[in-house]
């Protein structure tokens, strides 16, 4: 450090400390609805998004960053709600679990993937995986099973169903690129995939 | 300064833990965000704004970019800051500069930033390794290079590569801004000798010369979890192919991330056969003191410490084709 003295002298800085917030407006857009929401700076956005908007599909787990139920996309990133602060949101873009499905309720292809796979058990940790999923297909859709077991590694299923959701991935593979398919078709190619799924 | 969060809390606390008054008290909790500890929030939008607030607040202070480390802390209570300084919008900060032979991260740059930069790649390659021992993608998609090295987890990966790559830290304070050899930086468990009136700014490396040998070893519980024992390793080979520089970076072994330096003065010189490395393995173990905790014993991080070395300096050599 050079010269530390001569600036400090004529600051006095203490005197004058600014106060600080502890509240904050924010502009969010979630699965595409843009507002203005006047918030806590100390509230976690995963209990933004839930009490505030009333989304309880973004689940929560362990609350400091360990089990991934939280996960959401965050312009077009998986992040995890639990270890954001709500005011970290402003001006950005989130798709939550229920931004996925059409407004007439037909299932997203990770959904119906994961569905058709049985990757759904007691269900708590399924919007941290499929958002988990639906990250990396965006950044990746022909990833290996090394690669989804890499980046699906942060998410915790605690019924442990962990064969069936990779399943799922895999099945989400096959959907994602061609598109949505009606059930029946669905159906039987997942008894194809099941039979060799492990061989 | 009152804290009407702080208050309504407290309030909110009183009523719940009186008959029938739990309703009342959600009511009062409702959009309050009580999971963190209350906290004044300061969001400057220039460096000098926050240098500014930093000294004038000071030790109150905490600074947030990612909050990947300091958001589990205060979830936790591990620590209940009074103030935060969030610098994550702060301009000019996010970038990578390279200029003649030194790589610079700014504050800003994530770890998923640095992973996907082919600079990253190409100029600082242990670095480039080091990076999916990180946490996880969401993790690494917010927390910052700058933001674990400032934190100083012991177990933690970027302070080794640091301390292996002998990395300057730029501080930054209201009276300018000097450099931090990372050898000088980390001085305790989650502690380093950056100044209450100090931002890392960015953290600076030499661009790898040609032949640098790399590797990353690491043994963890789960994959993503923090190390029991990890370890960065550097080796340079001279024409001869003798050991012209090592590095043996430890982290998780001690409350700072620590080298193994006699370890490296004995393979300096040498030949690296795989004799010397099981002879290397074992100063390694010795020298080490690492602590016991729930999850390892002494001796048994001091024993995975020896065999990380081993496969470490194999690894290195592997990428020359020629281990004898």
């Amino acid at each position: 450090m050079s010269n530390p003295t001569d600036r400090s002298a004529s600051q006095t800085p203490a005197a004058q400390a600014p106060a600080g917030q502890t509240t904050r407006r924010i502009t969010v857009t979630v699965n595409d609805t843009t507002a203005n929401h006047d918030i806590a700076v100390r509230q976690s956005l995963s209990d933004f998004i839930r009490e505030d908007l009333g989304l309880t599909g973004t689940h929560l787990g362990c609350e400091h960053g360990v089990c991934g139920a939280c996960t959401i996309l965050l312009d077009g990133q998986a992040v995890r709600s639990c270890l954001m602060l709500a005011v970290h949101a402003d001006e950005t873009t989130i798709t939550t679990i229920e931004g996925l499905a059409e407004p007439d309720g037909t299932l997203h292809p990770i959904q119906q993937a994961f569905h058709e796979s049985h990757g759904f058990q007691c269900a708590f940790c399924a919007p941290g995986f499929v958002m988990t999923t639906m990250a990396l297909l965006n950044s990746n859709p022909n990833p290996t099973k090394e690669q989804i077991r890499e980046e699906l590694s942060g998410n915790l299923c605690r019924c442990t169903g962990y064969h069936t959701i990779l399943k799922g991935v895999e099945t989400a593979v096959q959907l994602y690129g061609s598109g949505r398919r009606d059930a029946s078709e669905t159906t039987d190619t997942n008894r194809q995939d099941g039979g060799t799924a492990n061989a | 300064m009152a804290n009407s969060v702080t208050q309504r809390a407290g309030h909110a606390e009183n009523l719940a833990n009186k008959p029938g008054g739990r309703d009342q008290a959600a009511k009062i909790c409702k959009g309050l965000g009580v999971k963190n500890p209350p906290f004044a929030y300061h969001r400057p939008e220039t460096l000098d704004e926050a240098l500014l607030l930093l000294a004038q607040i000071g030790e109150e202070a905490k600074i947030m970019s990612g909050g990947q480390s300091l958001l589990p802390v205060m979830a936790i209570r591990l620590g209940q800051p009074e103030n935060i300084i969030d610098i994550s919008q702060i301009r000019g900060l996010d970038s990578i500069e390279t200029e003649s032979d030194i790589v610079m991260f700014g504050a800003l740059v994530t770890h998923s930033q640095a992973e996907a930069s082919p600079v990253t790649r190409d100029s600082v390659p242990l670095l480039h390794k080091a990076m999916p021992y990180i946490g996880h993608r969401a993790i690494r998609n917010r927390g910052t290079l700058c933001g674990s090295l400032a934190h100083a987890d012991p177990a933690a990966e970027l302070p080794a590569v640091a301390l292996a790559l002998d990395a300057e830290l730029i501080a930054a304070s209201t009276d300018g801004a000097r450099f931090i050899a990372a050898e000088d930086f980390f001085s305790g468990f989650l502690s380093t000798t950056l100044q209450q009136n100090e931002l890392l700014v960015g953290v600076r490396f030499h661009q790898a010369p040609a032949g640098m040998l790399t590797s990353v070893q690491e043994l963890s519980r789960r994959h993503g979890d923090f190390a029991l024992v990890g370890l960065t390793c550097v080796l340079q080979l001279s024409s001869d192919g003798l050991v012209d520089s090592a590095a043996l970076s430890f982290f998780g072994v001690a409350s700072t991330p620590s080298r193994a330096t006699q370890a490296e003065q004995s393979l300096v010189g040498s030949r690296p056969t795989t004799e010397l490395f099981e002879e290397i393995a074992n100063m390694v173990s010795n020298e080490l003191d690492p602590p016991s905790d729930t999850h390892a014993s002494a001796n048994y991080r001091k024993h995975a410490a020896g065999v990380l070395t081993k496969r470490a300096l194999a690894d290195c050599m592997s990428q020359t084709g020629v281990l004898t």
